[in-house]
């Protein structure tokens, strides 16, 4: 198969490439593909994982603040509607969508594709699903909120007392789940099956 | 080397953005082509990447300045309002011995935006020039700055996260200032500079040159 490097353009005659294995330009070294053993399965078991990990840790306050007494809770969704309230829509508008909106679409939009390709059939505007996959997982940014909370929680240490509640955790997990998701995701591999039954 | 074409462009084959793909584009549908398995609309190169890119450079370097004079937050404590800028932030945390995190947040928030934006000008004046230096390296610096962008949003969570814990009405309350929304501009700008230029560009420089 003729591939040309997304990076410098330079054409490649691919051969058939192991599960695990990875092919590089061997120009720039951009990445042309890599397989995962039984990557679709691992990536829909991750998914699914991830779906439940994202409901608790936002169905939870993720962190609880002991002042003298007076004791605030906050959930992703808390903080969002209290800089909505201080009039900064924008900044309001950039953290949901940083993380919550950007994972939240990213968990359903692998399900969506991927539990039906795993079972054989094409889903609904399956390309349009699956490009915007694509463009929605830059703008993911839950580990970068998890070093915002440890920033958050050491600048409040001498203030008062914080509380790490039930869904920091499940954040935290669920940052491994969706990562190891989106690596063992081979795009080529759902086009691939796709190209077979269609 | 003379022969068979060695780039995707030289063969009339374009590889498409979003499924990658490598589509052969005959020479009189090339404007209005697009991918026949995923739908997106095909281009040789990003269509205009060096002038977009330039442009929202220019835009997040103009709010650089006013994302790190201005506060970002005001700490009201006791009835004692402190507003804090990015820098500030980062010297508090310095004065409380708590260097590690400084030298977090200072990364985060003043080093990567600052680096990102003198990278991505580096990279369109060499290829505006055609350099042919390095452009193995130049690809590499390039893949750098469209990983390391995302790390810049850390200030603005920190800050979302002490806007939602702190509300204790007489005792303390943070609010969130005009500083965090240049800088989330900052950010969100520098993000889509870097997906906007196109890395095939700097090797379109040597192609031309070894031609």
């Amino acid at each position: 198969m003729l591939v040309a490097c997304h990076d410098c353009d330079l054409l490649h005659h691919l051969g058939v490439i192991a599960e695990g294995a990875t092919a590089r330009c061997r120009r720039c070294g951009g990445l042309l593909r890599r397989r995962r053993r039984n990557g679709i399965e691992r990536t829909v078991a991750l998914a699914l994982a991830a779906a439940v990990l994202f409901a608790v840790a936002n169905a939870f306050p993720f962190l609880s603040f002991d002042m003298k007494g007076q004791v605030t809770q906050t959930t992703l969704v808390t903080g969002v509607l209290d800089l909505w309230r201080q009039d900064m829509p924008e900044i309001a508008a950039l953290v949901l969508a940083t993380s919550v909106l950007a994972p939240l679409l990213q968990i359903s939009l692998l399900l969506y594709v991927l539990l039906p390709v795993h079972a054989g059939r094409v889903p609904w505007q399956m390309a349009r699903a699956f490009r915007l996959l694509r463009h929605v997982q830059p703008w993911s940014m839950m580990e970068v909120f998890l070093v915002g909370i440890l920033v958050a929680v050491t600048k409040l240490a001498g203030m008062a007392e914080v509380v790490p509640g039930l869904s920091l955790w499940a954040f935290a997990l669920l940052i491994v789940v969706l990562a190891g998701a989106m690596s063992s995701l081979d795009p080529q591999e759902v086009w691939e099956r796709l190209g077979v039954r269609s | 080397m003379s022969g068979a074409p060695r780039t995707g462009r030289a063969a009339s084959c374009w590889t498409c953005h979003d499924c990658r793909l490598l589509c052969r584009v005959p020479a009189g549908a090339a404007h209005a082509a697009r991918c026949p398995r995923c739908g997106a609309p095909l281009h040789a190169r990003k269509p205009g990447s060096l002038e977009r890119t330039w442009a929202l450079v220019i835009a997040a370097a103009l709010c650089y300045l006013p994302a790190n004079l201005l506060p970002i937050m005001t700490v009201t404590s006791l009835g004692k309002a402190q507003s804090d800028t990015i820098m500030s932030g980062v010297v508090y945390l310095l004065h409380h011995g708590m260097w590690p995190l400084a030298l977090v947040v200072f990364v985060a928030s003043i080093f990567v935006p600052i680096l990102k934006l003198v990278i991505l000008v580096f990279l369109l004046v060499s290829v505006r020039r055609r350099s042919r230096w390095r452009p193995a390296e130049r690809t590499r610096l390039y893949r750098v700055t469209e990983a390391i962008g995302r790390w810049s949003m850390v200030d603005i969570f920190v800050v979302t996260i002490l806007v939602a814990l702190v509300r204790l009405g007489a005792l303390a309350t943070i609010e969130a200032r005009s500083g965090a929304v240049f800088f989330g501009a900052v950010v969100v700008l520098t993000m889509i500079a870097a997906e906007s230029f196109d890395p095939r560009l700097i090797w379109d420089g040597c192609e031309e040159a070894e031609a």
